[in-house]
Protein backbone atom coordinates (compact mmCIF):
# COMPACT_ATOMS: atom_id res chain seq x y z
CA UNK A 1 0.00 0.00 0.00
CA UNK A 2 2.92 2.31 -0.67
CA UNK A 3 0.91 4.15 -3.26
CA UNK A 4 -1.44 5.64 -0.68
CA UNK A 5 1.36 7.57 1.03
CA UNK A 6 0.69 11.24 0.45
CA UNK A 7 4.09 12.22 1.78
CA UNK A 8 7.19 10.08 2.07
CA UNK A 9 10.54 11.24 3.35
CA UNK A 10 13.45 8.83 3.56
CA UNK A 11 16.64 9.88 5.31
CA UNK A 12 16.26 13.54 4.37
CA UNK A 13 19.10 15.94 5.28
CA UNK A 14 19.07 19.70 4.85
CA UNK A 15 21.72 22.15 6.01
CA UNK A 16 22.13 25.90 5.71
CA UNK A 17 25.75 27.07 5.54
CA UNK A 18 26.99 23.99 7.32
CA UNK A 19 24.39 24.03 10.10
CA UNK A 20 22.02 21.09 10.00
CA UNK A 21 18.37 22.08 9.74
CA UNK A 22 16.99 18.60 9.13
CA UNK A 23 18.92 15.55 10.16
CA UNK A 24 17.98 12.18 8.69
CA UNK A 25 14.22 12.64 8.63
CA UNK A 26 11.97 9.69 7.89
CA UNK A 27 8.29 10.44 7.68
CA UNK A 28 5.20 8.93 6.13
CA UNK A 29 1.85 10.62 5.92
CA UNK A 30 -1.17 8.70 4.66
CA UNK A 31 -4.24 9.95 2.93
CA UNK A 32 -6.63 12.02 5.11
CA UNK A 33 -4.15 12.17 7.97
CA UNK A 34 -4.16 15.35 9.99
CA UNK A 35 -0.56 15.63 11.16
CA UNK A 36 0.66 18.27 13.57
CA UNK A 37 4.39 18.94 13.60
CA UNK A 38 5.57 20.53 16.82
CA UNK A 39 8.97 21.63 17.99
CA UNK A 40 10.88 24.71 19.06
CA UNK A 41 11.51 27.70 16.83
CA UNK A 42 14.44 27.03 14.55
CA UNK A 43 13.80 23.32 14.82
CA UNK A 44 13.33 22.91 11.08
CA UNK A 45 9.52 22.88 10.91
CA UNK A 46 9.24 25.49 8.17
CA UNK A 47 12.18 23.92 6.37
CA UNK A 48 10.34 20.61 6.35
CA UNK A 49 7.32 22.26 4.71
CA UNK A 50 9.61 23.93 2.18
CA UNK A 51 11.11 20.55 1.35
CA UNK A 52 7.59 19.25 0.70
CA UNK A 53 6.97 22.21 -1.61
CA UNK A 54 10.25 21.77 -3.45
CA UNK A 55 11.43 25.20 -2.32
CA UNK A 56 14.36 23.64 -0.48
CA UNK A 57 16.29 20.75 -2.03
CA UNK A 58 17.69 18.26 0.50
CA UNK A 59 21.38 17.47 0.27
CA UNK A 60 20.56 13.80 0.84
CA UNK A 61 17.55 11.57 0.93
CA UNK A 62 14.36 10.99 -0.99
CA UNK A 63 11.16 13.02 -0.96
CA UNK A 64 7.91 12.12 -2.67
CA UNK A 65 4.69 14.09 -2.48
CA UNK A 66 1.58 12.43 -3.91
CA UNK A 67 3.82 9.88 -5.62
CA UNK A 68 6.03 12.43 -7.41
CA UNK A 69 8.96 14.72 -6.66
CA UNK A 70 7.71 17.82 -4.79
CA UNK A 71 8.05 20.22 -7.75
CA UNK A 72 5.80 17.96 -9.85
CA UNK A 73 3.04 17.88 -7.23
CA UNK A 74 2.79 21.58 -6.51
CA UNK A 75 -0.52 21.98 -8.34
CA UNK A 76 -2.10 19.49 -5.91
CA UNK A 77 -0.69 21.11 -2.78
CA UNK A 78 -2.20 24.08 -0.98
CA UNK A 79 0.20 26.18 1.06
CA UNK A 80 -0.53 28.70 3.80
CA UNK A 81 2.79 30.39 4.59
CA UNK A 82 3.81 31.80 7.94
CA UNK A 83 1.85 34.94 8.44
CA UNK A 84 4.52 37.47 9.22
CA UNK A 85 6.07 38.06 5.83
CA UNK A 86 3.82 40.19 3.72
CA UNK A 87 3.45 43.92 3.16
CA UNK A 88 0.27 45.06 4.97
CA UNK A 89 0.11 48.11 2.73
CA UNK A 90 0.22 46.19 -0.53
CA UNK A 91 -2.46 47.39 -2.98
CA UNK A 92 -4.29 44.10 -3.39
CA UNK A 93 -7.80 42.92 -2.47
CA UNK A 94 -8.83 39.69 -0.74
CA UNK A 95 -10.40 38.55 -4.01
CA UNK A 96 -7.13 39.17 -5.91
CA UNK A 97 -5.11 37.34 -3.26
CA UNK A 98 -7.45 34.35 -3.48
CA UNK A 99 -7.19 34.28 -7.29
CA UNK A 100 -3.42 33.91 -6.98
CA UNK A 101 -4.06 30.34 -5.87
CA UNK A 102 -5.56 29.64 -9.31
CA UNK A 103 -2.30 30.47 -11.07
CA UNK A 104 -1.27 26.81 -11.37
CA UNK A 105 -4.55 26.00 -13.14
CA UNK A 106 -4.43 29.06 -15.39
CA UNK A 107 -0.79 29.48 -16.30
CA UNK A 108 1.43 32.05 -17.93
CA UNK A 109 -0.16 34.72 -20.16
CA UNK A 110 -3.72 33.41 -19.73
CA UNK A 111 -6.35 35.47 -17.99
CA UNK A 112 -8.38 34.23 -15.06
CA UNK A 113 -11.80 33.21 -16.36
CA UNK A 114 -15.25 32.81 -14.85
CA UNK A 115 -14.53 29.34 -13.45
CA UNK A 116 -11.49 30.79 -11.64
CA UNK A 117 -13.71 33.52 -10.25
CA UNK A 118 -16.34 30.99 -9.15
CA UNK A 119 -13.65 28.91 -7.45
CA UNK A 120 -12.44 32.01 -5.62
CA UNK A 121 -15.97 32.81 -4.51
CA UNK A 122 -16.47 29.25 -3.28
CA UNK A 123 -13.17 29.25 -1.38
CA UNK A 124 -13.92 32.63 0.19
CA UNK A 125 -17.40 31.62 1.32
CA UNK A 126 -15.98 28.40 2.74
CA UNK A 127 -13.68 30.36 5.06
CA UNK A 128 -16.43 32.91 5.71
CA UNK A 129 -14.69 35.76 3.93
CA UNK A 130 -16.94 36.36 0.94
CA UNK A 131 -18.25 39.60 2.45
CA UNK A 132 -14.70 40.93 2.58
CA UNK A 133 -13.75 39.96 -0.98
CA UNK A 134 -13.32 43.59 -2.02
CA UNK A 135 -11.35 44.71 1.03
CA UNK A 136 -7.67 45.51 0.85
CA UNK A 137 -5.84 42.67 2.58
CA UNK A 138 -4.06 44.90 5.10
CA UNK A 139 -7.28 46.38 6.44
CA UNK A 140 -8.44 43.04 7.86
CA UNK A 141 -7.72 41.59 11.29
CA UNK A 142 -4.97 39.00 11.60
CA UNK A 143 -7.46 36.15 11.75
CA UNK A 144 -9.30 37.38 8.69
CA UNK A 145 -6.05 37.71 6.76
CA UNK A 146 -5.23 34.14 7.74
CA UNK A 147 -8.61 33.03 6.38
CA UNK A 148 -7.93 34.81 3.11
CA UNK A 149 -4.62 32.97 2.80
CA UNK A 150 -6.36 29.68 3.53
CA UNK A 151 -8.87 30.52 0.78
CA UNK A 152 -5.92 31.12 -1.55
CA UNK A 153 -4.61 27.66 -0.68
CA UNK A 154 -8.02 26.01 -1.12
CA UNK A 155 -8.99 27.65 -4.37
CA UNK A 156 -7.13 25.11 -6.49
CA UNK A 157 -8.78 22.10 -4.73
CA UNK A 158 -5.59 20.70 -3.20
CA UNK A 159 -5.16 17.09 -2.06
CA UNK A 160 -2.59 18.13 0.54
CA UNK A 161 -2.80 21.27 2.67
CA UNK A 162 0.32 22.63 4.37
CA UNK A 163 -0.12 25.21 7.14
CA UNK A 164 2.85 27.01 8.69
CA UNK A 165 2.07 28.37 12.18
CA UNK A 166 -1.55 29.16 11.30
CA UNK A 167 -2.48 29.96 14.91
CA UNK A 168 0.03 32.75 15.35
CA UNK A 169 -2.32 35.46 14.13
CA UNK A 170 -5.66 33.98 15.17
CA UNK A 171 -6.94 35.44 18.40
CA UNK A 172 -8.10 32.96 21.02
CA UNK A 173 -11.80 33.72 20.48
CA UNK A 174 -11.46 32.60 16.86
CA UNK A 175 -9.38 29.50 17.52
CA UNK A 176 -12.26 27.08 17.95
CA UNK A 177 -13.91 28.35 14.81
CA UNK A 178 -10.61 27.97 13.02
CA UNK A 179 -10.23 24.35 14.11
CA UNK A 180 -13.78 23.60 13.08
CA UNK A 181 -12.81 24.74 9.62
CA UNK A 182 -9.80 22.41 9.64
CA UNK A 183 -11.95 19.59 11.01
CA UNK A 184 -14.23 20.12 8.03
CA UNK A 185 -11.36 20.28 5.54
CA UNK A 186 -9.75 17.12 6.80
CA UNK A 187 -12.61 15.07 5.35
CA UNK A 188 -11.47 16.10 1.89
CA UNK A 189 -7.71 16.38 2.10
CA UNK A 190 -4.58 15.49 3.97
CA UNK A 191 -3.39 18.24 6.29
CA UNK A 192 0.04 18.93 7.73
CA UNK A 193 0.18 21.73 10.26
CA UNK A 194 3.31 23.14 11.82
CA UNK A 195 3.15 24.85 15.20
CA UNK A 196 5.21 25.59 18.27
CA UNK A 197 2.03 25.62 20.35
CA UNK A 198 1.74 22.04 21.63
CA UNK A 199 -1.49 22.51 23.49
CA UNK A 200 -3.34 23.99 20.55
CA UNK A 201 -2.16 21.40 18.08
CA UNK A 202 -2.66 18.26 20.08
CA UNK A 203 -6.37 18.63 20.69
CA UNK A 204 -7.33 18.59 17.05
CA UNK A 205 -4.77 16.67 15.04
CA UNK A 206 -4.79 12.90 14.64
CA UNK A 207 -1.06 12.42 14.63
CA UNK A 208 1.89 14.31 15.98
CA UNK A 209 5.50 14.54 14.93
CA UNK A 210 8.07 16.17 17.21
CA UNK A 211 10.79 17.88 15.27
CA UNK A 212 13.96 19.54 16.44
CA UNK A 213 16.44 19.02 13.61
CA UNK A 214 15.86 15.31 14.15
CA UNK A 215 12.44 13.74 14.22
CA UNK A 216 11.91 12.57 17.81
CA UNK A 217 8.53 11.02 17.56
CA UNK A 218 5.89 10.29 15.06
CA UNK A 219 2.62 8.61 15.79
CA UNK A 220 -0.63 9.00 17.66
CA UNK A 221 -1.13 12.16 19.62
CA UNK A 222 -0.44 10.68 23.03
CA UNK A 223 3.06 11.89 23.72
CA UNK A 224 5.02 11.51 26.90
CA UNK A 225 6.94 14.23 28.74
CA UNK A 226 10.13 12.29 27.90
CA UNK A 227 9.55 12.77 24.19
CA UNK A 228 8.85 16.42 24.70
CA UNK A 229 12.01 16.69 26.72
CA UNK A 230 14.01 15.16 23.92
CA UNK A 231 12.42 17.48 21.38
CA UNK A 232 12.57 20.72 23.27
CA UNK A 233 15.82 20.13 25.19
CA UNK A 234 16.13 22.97 27.75
CA UNK A 235 12.67 24.57 27.66
CA UNK A 236 11.14 21.23 28.44
CA UNK A 237 11.07 21.91 32.18
CA UNK A 238 8.51 24.54 31.52
CA UNK A 239 6.40 22.38 29.28
CA UNK A 240 6.64 19.06 31.14
CA UNK A 241 5.97 20.60 34.47
CA UNK A 242 2.91 19.26 36.22
CA UNK A 243 0.34 17.36 34.22
CA UNK A 244 -0.77 20.11 31.87
CA UNK A 245 0.41 18.40 28.69
CA UNK A 246 -1.28 15.15 29.72
CA UNK A 247 -4.57 16.77 30.37
CA UNK A 248 -4.56 18.74 27.16
CA UNK A 249 -3.37 15.83 25.11
CA UNK A 250 -5.93 13.28 26.22
CA UNK A 251 -8.99 15.40 26.08
CA UNK A 252 -11.04 15.62 22.93
CA UNK B 1 3.18 83.41 -24.34
CA UNK B 2 -0.33 81.98 -24.47
CA UNK B 3 -0.86 78.25 -24.68
CA UNK B 4 -1.54 77.86 -28.45
CA UNK B 5 1.38 80.13 -29.26
CA UNK B 6 3.71 77.87 -27.32
CA UNK B 7 2.92 74.93 -29.57
CA UNK B 8 3.95 76.74 -32.70
CA UNK B 9 7.48 75.80 -31.75
CA UNK B 10 8.63 72.29 -32.56
CA UNK B 11 10.68 72.04 -29.39
CA UNK B 12 7.57 72.78 -27.32
CA UNK B 13 5.55 70.12 -29.13
CA UNK B 14 8.41 67.69 -28.54
CA UNK B 15 8.59 68.68 -24.90
CA UNK B 16 4.86 68.01 -24.52
CA UNK B 17 5.17 64.61 -26.18
CA UNK B 18 8.25 63.73 -24.11
CA UNK B 19 6.47 64.70 -20.91
CA UNK B 20 3.42 62.60 -21.72
CA UNK B 21 5.46 59.56 -22.77
CA UNK B 22 7.69 59.82 -19.69
CA UNK B 23 4.67 60.03 -17.39
CA UNK B 24 3.12 56.87 -18.83
CA UNK B 25 6.30 54.83 -18.33
CA UNK B 26 7.19 56.16 -14.89
CA UNK B 27 3.63 55.91 -13.59
CA UNK B 28 3.15 52.28 -14.57
CA UNK B 29 6.60 50.87 -13.85
CA UNK B 30 7.01 53.14 -10.82
CA UNK B 31 4.13 51.32 -9.10
CA UNK B 32 6.05 48.03 -9.34
CA UNK B 33 9.26 49.74 -8.22
CA UNK B 34 7.49 51.04 -5.13
CA UNK B 35 5.42 48.00 -4.14
CA UNK B 36 8.20 45.50 -4.90
CA UNK B 37 10.65 47.72 -2.98
CA UNK B 38 13.28 47.85 -5.69
CA UNK B 39 13.85 51.60 -5.52
CA UNK B 40 17.58 51.50 -4.90
CA UNK B 41 18.03 48.69 -7.39
CA UNK B 42 16.30 50.84 -9.99
CA UNK B 43 18.59 53.73 -9.01
CA UNK B 44 21.53 51.47 -9.66
CA UNK B 45 20.23 50.52 -13.11
CA UNK B 46 19.72 54.20 -13.91
CA UNK B 47 23.21 55.23 -12.84
CA UNK B 48 24.88 52.27 -14.53
CA UNK B 49 23.39 53.52 -17.80
CA UNK B 50 25.92 56.36 -17.65
CA UNK B 51 28.52 53.84 -18.88
CA UNK B 52 26.44 53.46 -22.04
CA UNK B 53 26.14 57.20 -22.52
CA UNK B 54 29.93 57.46 -22.35
CA UNK B 55 30.34 54.56 -24.77
CA UNK B 56 27.98 56.30 -27.18
CA UNK B 57 30.14 59.41 -27.12
CA UNK B 58 33.35 57.42 -27.52
CA UNK B 59 32.19 55.22 -30.39
CA UNK B 60 30.03 57.96 -31.95
CA UNK B 61 26.64 56.30 -31.76
CA UNK B 62 23.54 57.62 -29.98
CA UNK B 63 24.22 57.98 -26.24
CA UNK B 64 20.55 57.10 -25.64
CA UNK B 65 21.02 53.74 -27.33
CA UNK B 66 24.18 53.27 -25.28
CA UNK B 67 22.19 54.03 -22.14
CA UNK B 68 19.57 51.48 -23.16
CA UNK B 69 22.23 48.83 -23.73
CA UNK B 70 23.88 49.45 -20.37
CA UNK B 71 20.59 49.74 -18.48
CA UNK B 72 19.41 46.39 -19.87
CA UNK B 73 22.78 44.76 -19.22
CA UNK B 74 22.88 45.99 -15.65
CA UNK B 75 19.25 44.92 -15.07
CA UNK B 76 20.02 41.40 -16.27
CA UNK B 77 23.29 41.26 -14.31
CA UNK B 78 21.53 42.48 -11.19
CA UNK B 79 18.73 39.95 -11.60
CA UNK B 80 21.09 37.03 -12.16
CA UNK B 81 23.52 38.02 -9.40
CA UNK B 82 20.81 38.46 -6.76
CA UNK B 83 19.06 35.22 -7.74
CA UNK B 84 21.95 32.91 -8.50
CA UNK B 85 24.68 33.98 -6.08
CA UNK B 86 24.82 34.66 -2.36
CA UNK B 87 25.88 38.28 -2.85
CA UNK B 88 23.44 40.48 -0.90
CA UNK B 89 21.13 42.55 -3.08
CA UNK B 90 22.33 45.72 -1.40
CA UNK B 91 25.97 45.02 -2.22
CA UNK B 92 25.21 44.14 -5.84
CA UNK B 93 23.26 47.39 -6.12
CA UNK B 94 26.20 49.47 -4.91
CA UNK B 95 28.76 47.69 -7.09
CA UNK B 96 26.80 48.05 -10.32
CA UNK B 97 25.88 51.65 -9.54
CA UNK B 98 29.53 52.69 -9.16
CA UNK B 99 30.98 50.53 -11.93
CA UNK B 100 28.59 51.94 -14.54
CA UNK B 101 29.33 55.50 -13.51
CA UNK B 102 33.10 54.89 -13.50
CA UNK B 103 32.98 53.37 -16.98
CA UNK B 104 31.03 56.39 -18.21
CA UNK B 105 33.61 58.80 -16.82
CA UNK B 106 36.48 56.83 -18.42
CA UNK B 107 34.72 56.59 -21.81
CA UNK B 108 33.96 60.30 -21.87
CA UNK B 109 37.55 61.06 -20.84
CA UNK B 110 38.80 58.97 -23.77
CA UNK B 111 36.49 60.75 -26.21
CA UNK B 112 38.48 63.36 -28.14
CA UNK B 113 37.15 66.90 -27.79
CA UNK B 114 34.07 68.06 -25.99
CA UNK B 115 31.01 65.93 -25.13
CA UNK B 116 28.01 67.97 -26.29
CA UNK B 117 24.69 67.72 -24.34
CA UNK B 118 26.35 65.74 -21.57
CA UNK B 119 24.52 67.84 -19.00
CA UNK B 120 21.17 67.08 -20.60
CA UNK B 121 21.76 63.33 -20.16
CA UNK B 122 22.83 63.82 -16.56
CA UNK B 123 20.18 66.31 -15.45
CA UNK B 124 17.66 66.23 -18.28
CA UNK B 125 16.32 68.94 -20.49
CA UNK B 126 12.82 68.39 -21.70
CA UNK B 127 13.11 71.37 -24.08
CA UNK B 128 15.88 69.83 -26.16
CA UNK B 129 14.45 66.36 -26.82
CA UNK B 130 14.98 65.60 -30.52
CA UNK B 131 12.19 64.02 -32.58
CA UNK B 132 14.18 60.81 -33.02
CA UNK B 133 14.20 60.30 -29.24
CA UNK B 134 10.44 60.93 -29.11
CA UNK B 135 9.89 58.00 -31.48
CA UNK B 136 12.16 55.80 -29.37
CA UNK B 137 10.31 56.84 -26.21
CA UNK B 138 6.95 56.08 -27.85
CA UNK B 139 8.15 52.64 -28.96
CA UNK B 140 9.43 51.83 -25.46
CA UNK B 141 6.13 53.00 -23.94
CA UNK B 142 4.26 50.62 -26.25
CA UNK B 143 6.52 47.74 -25.20
CA UNK B 144 6.11 48.56 -21.49
CA UNK B 145 2.31 48.87 -21.65
CA UNK B 146 2.02 45.68 -23.70
CA UNK B 147 4.17 43.75 -21.19
CA UNK B 148 2.16 45.00 -18.23
CA UNK B 149 -1.15 44.08 -19.91
CA UNK B 150 0.18 40.64 -20.86
CA UNK B 151 1.78 39.86 -17.49
CA UNK B 152 -0.47 41.78 -15.12
CA UNK B 153 -1.44 38.80 -12.95
CA UNK B 154 2.13 37.50 -12.96
CA UNK B 155 3.65 40.81 -11.88
CA UNK B 156 0.99 41.19 -9.18
CA UNK B 157 1.83 37.78 -7.71
CA UNK B 158 5.57 38.41 -8.14
CA UNK B 159 5.36 41.68 -6.24
CA UNK B 160 3.06 40.42 -3.51
CA UNK B 161 4.40 36.98 -2.66
CA UNK B 162 7.25 35.53 -4.69
CA UNK B 163 7.49 32.36 -2.65
CA UNK B 164 3.84 31.57 -3.29
CA UNK B 165 4.47 32.32 -6.96
CA UNK B 166 7.09 29.57 -7.00
CA UNK B 167 4.76 27.21 -5.19
CA UNK B 168 2.02 27.65 -7.81
CA UNK B 169 4.56 27.05 -10.57
CA UNK B 170 5.20 30.58 -11.82
CA UNK B 171 8.63 31.21 -13.41
CA UNK B 172 9.51 33.85 -10.82
CA UNK B 173 13.17 34.33 -11.72
CA UNK B 174 12.38 34.96 -15.38
CA UNK B 175 9.58 37.37 -14.51
CA UNK B 176 11.83 39.18 -12.06
CA UNK B 177 14.40 39.67 -14.82
CA UNK B 178 11.64 40.92 -17.12
CA UNK B 179 10.51 43.40 -14.46
CA UNK B 180 14.05 44.73 -14.04
CA UNK B 181 14.37 45.04 -17.83
CA UNK B 182 11.13 47.07 -17.82
CA UNK B 183 12.73 49.34 -15.24
CA UNK B 184 15.75 49.64 -17.56
CA UNK B 185 13.52 50.66 -20.50
CA UNK B 186 11.74 53.19 -18.30
CA UNK B 187 15.10 54.69 -17.35
CA UNK B 188 15.74 55.25 -21.05
CA UNK B 189 12.33 56.86 -21.52
CA UNK B 190 12.97 59.21 -18.59
CA UNK B 191 16.61 60.06 -19.22
CA UNK B 192 15.91 62.94 -21.60
CA UNK B 193 13.27 64.47 -19.35
CA UNK B 194 14.83 64.48 -15.88
CA UNK B 195 18.30 63.05 -16.54
CA UNK B 196 19.82 59.77 -15.35
CA UNK B 197 20.73 61.13 -11.93
CA UNK B 198 17.14 62.12 -11.16
CA UNK B 199 15.37 59.22 -12.91
CA UNK B 200 14.89 57.45 -9.60
CA UNK B 201 12.73 60.30 -8.33
CA UNK B 202 10.28 60.02 -11.24
CA UNK B 203 10.16 56.26 -10.74
CA UNK B 204 9.27 56.73 -7.08
CA UNK B 205 7.41 59.97 -6.37
CA UNK B 206 4.31 59.69 -8.59
CA UNK B 207 3.73 56.05 -7.59
CA UNK B 208 4.33 56.75 -3.89
CA UNK B 209 1.86 59.62 -4.04
CA UNK B 210 -0.72 57.50 -5.88
CA UNK B 211 -0.45 54.89 -3.13
CA UNK B 212 -1.74 57.50 -0.69
CA UNK B 213 -5.08 57.56 -2.49
CA UNK B 214 -5.94 54.00 -3.52
CA UNK B 215 -5.51 50.33 -2.62
CA UNK B 216 -6.17 49.13 -6.17
CA UNK B 217 -3.07 48.56 -8.24
CA UNK B 218 -4.64 49.48 -11.58
CA UNK B 219 -6.02 52.72 -10.18
CA UNK B 220 -2.67 53.36 -8.58
CA UNK B 221 -1.01 53.11 -12.01
CA UNK B 222 -3.52 55.46 -13.61
CA UNK B 223 -3.16 57.98 -10.80
CA UNK B 224 0.64 57.77 -10.94
CA UNK B 225 0.55 58.51 -14.69
CA UNK B 226 -1.67 61.54 -14.04
CA UNK B 227 0.59 62.75 -11.20
CA UNK B 228 3.60 62.28 -13.48
CA UNK B 229 1.99 64.54 -16.07
CA UNK B 230 1.03 67.17 -13.52
CA UNK B 231 4.56 67.22 -12.08
CA UNK B 232 6.26 67.26 -15.49
CA UNK B 233 4.23 70.14 -16.90
CA UNK B 234 3.86 71.97 -13.60
CA UNK B 235 7.61 71.70 -13.10
CA UNK B 236 8.32 72.79 -16.65
CA UNK B 237 6.11 75.85 -16.25
CA UNK B 238 7.70 76.72 -12.89
CA UNK B 239 11.20 76.35 -14.32
CA UNK B 240 10.21 78.75 -17.13
CA UNK B 241 8.74 81.31 -14.72
CA UNK B 242 11.60 81.08 -12.21
CA UNK B 243 14.30 80.53 -14.81
CA UNK B 244 15.54 77.26 -13.24
CA UNK B 245 16.73 73.91 -14.63
CA UNK B 246 13.63 72.03 -15.79
CA UNK B 247 14.58 68.49 -14.69
CA UNK B 248 15.46 69.53 -11.16
CA UNK B 249 12.37 71.75 -10.86
CA UNK B 250 10.13 68.84 -11.89
CA UNK B 251 11.70 66.68 -9.17
CA UNK B 252 11.53 69.38 -6.50
CA UNK B 253 7.87 70.05 -7.26
CA UNK B 254 6.97 66.34 -7.02
CA UNK B 255 9.04 65.93 -3.87
CA UNK B 256 7.29 68.88 -2.27
CA UNK B 257 3.82 67.57 -3.13
CA UNK B 258 4.72 64.11 -1.83
CA UNK B 259 6.01 65.60 1.41
CA UNK B 260 2.85 67.68 1.83
CA UNK B 261 0.72 64.62 1.20
CA UNK B 262 2.61 62.56 3.80
CA UNK B 263 2.31 65.40 6.30
CA UNK B 264 -1.42 65.72 5.69
CA UNK B 265 -1.92 61.98 6.13
CA UNK B 266 0.14 62.03 9.31
CA UNK B 267 -1.86 64.93 10.73
CA UNK B 268 -5.16 63.31 9.78
CA UNK B 269 -4.19 60.07 11.53
CA UNK B 270 -3.11 61.96 14.61
CA UNK B 271 -6.32 63.98 14.57
CA UNK B 272 -8.57 60.93 14.19
CA UNK B 273 -6.59 59.08 16.90
CA UNK B 274 -7.13 62.11 19.11
CA UNK B 275 -10.85 62.07 18.37
CA UNK B 276 -11.21 58.38 19.21
CA UNK B 277 -9.29 58.96 22.42
CA UNK B 278 -11.88 61.54 23.43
Amino acid sequence: MMGSDVVRLEDVWVSYDGTAALDGINLRVSEHDFLGIIGPNGGGKSTLLKVLLGLVTPSRGMVTVLGNPPEKSRNKVGYVPQHSNFDRNFPVSVQEVTMMGRYGKTGLLRRYNSSDRQAAEKALSRVGMLDHAGSQIGQLSGGQQQRAFIARALVADPELLLLDEPMASVDSAMQTEFYELLEDLKKEMTIIMVSHDIGAVSVFVDKIACLNVQLYYHGSREITPEILEATYKCPVQLIAHGDIPHRVLREH
Amino acid sequence: MTMPEIFQYEFMRNALAAGLLASVACGIVGVYVVVKKIVSMSGSIAHASFGGIGLGYLLKFSPVLGAMLFALLSAITMGLVTRKTKLPEDTATGILWALGMALGVIFIGLTPGYAPDLMSYLFGNILTVPASDIYLMAALDVIIVALVIAFYKEFLLLSFDEEFGTVVGMPVDGLYLLLLCMVALTVVVLIRVVGMILVIAMLTFPAALARQFTHDMKKMMLLAVVFGMVFTFGGLWLSYVLNLASGATIILLSGLVLLLSYTATGLRHRFSAHKTAI
